[in-house]
């Protein structure tokens, strides 16, 4: 049962952290952080940083493009290259 | 003056994301963003020999961008309605006096946020760049495509708790980064 332990080591406390900026954290792993933040200074700073991060990158819009773009951007980029050494 | 190296077999890997996000930022049209990336890239590729190894590849790239993101702007404008005649109707009588016309330009009460905000995009990009690869292309799929876990996870071929300890080195990293450039 030691999910239900009310208390959580600093490693796990930035572990929910982190999930909670992509809103995956459980509500009861939120409850957890949040008590384990009451006495953490540590976490709190991390905490409070990892939060900014995430609204500075909402803000500005940040654009990039995916796996299948790049693939045929490569081929094309190749071909390209060959015809160049040849 | 470092004497700059050129090769093309990594530009795609390394700038691609780079040029794109400051073409989007531009441009405001993901296909066309993508075609202009593309064609900068060809184009870097034929001109190589007059690469001088004064500014790095990215710059240089940039400025090859940057003229095809003009030309771009220079087709498009080249093609709208030569003989727009505006009307003003604000003497006689104000004829038609829409109100719609009086409101102020939306476009330009934005103008400075999106000033602001291509140059945020920039800067994280640039620390991005610092990044580990790995740590970048997770960091990049989670956070900003937004795939879920799974979808990473199965396509880099790494486990779920594997993905978070990169994101966690990754939020580190770049959060002790932007504090540096930007905040």
């Amino acid at each position: 049962m030691s999910n239900m332990k009310v208390t959580m080591p600093c490693d796990e406390a930035n572990h929910v952290c982190d999930k909670a900026q992509y809103k995956e954290a459980t509500l009861w792993e939120k409850i957890k952080l949040n008590l384990h933040l009451i006495y953490c200074r540590a976490c709190r700073k991390y905490t409070k940083n990892n939060a900014t991060l995430t609204k500075t990158i909402q803000t500005s819009d940040v654009k990039c493009l995916d796996k299948k773009c790049k693939d045929t951007m490569k081929k094309g980029f190749e071909k390209a290259l060959k015809e160049t050494s040849n | 003056m470092p004497n700059h190296q050129i090769d093309p077999n990594k530009w795609i890997d390394l700038y691609s994301d780079y040029l794109f996000n400051y073409t989007i930022s531009r441009v405001s049209d993901r296909e066309k963003s993508q075609d202009l990336v593309q064609d900068t890239f060809l184009a870097g590729l034929k001109s190589m020999k007059n690469f001088k190894g004064e500014a790095s590849e990215r710059t240089w790239l940039i400025s090859i961008l940057k003229r095809k993101i003009i030309d771009h702007y220079r087709k498009i404008n080249s093609k709208k309605g030569k003989a727009e005649v505006r009307i003003n109707y604000k003497d006689s009588e104000s004829e038609g006096d829409w109100l719609e016309e009086r409101v102020a330009d939306p476009f330009d009460k934005t103008a400075e946020d999106t000033l602001q905000n291509s140059e945020l995009g920039d800067a994280i990009h640039n620390c991005l760049e610092k990044l580990p690869k790995k740590q970048a292309e997770v960091f990049k799929m989670k956070t900003i495509l937004g795939y879920e876990t799974e979808v990473i996870c199965n396509e880099l071929n790494i486990t779920a708790s594997n993905l978070w300890v990169i994101i966690h080195r990754a939020r580190t990293a770049l959060a002790v980064c932007l504090k540096e450039n930007w905040f």
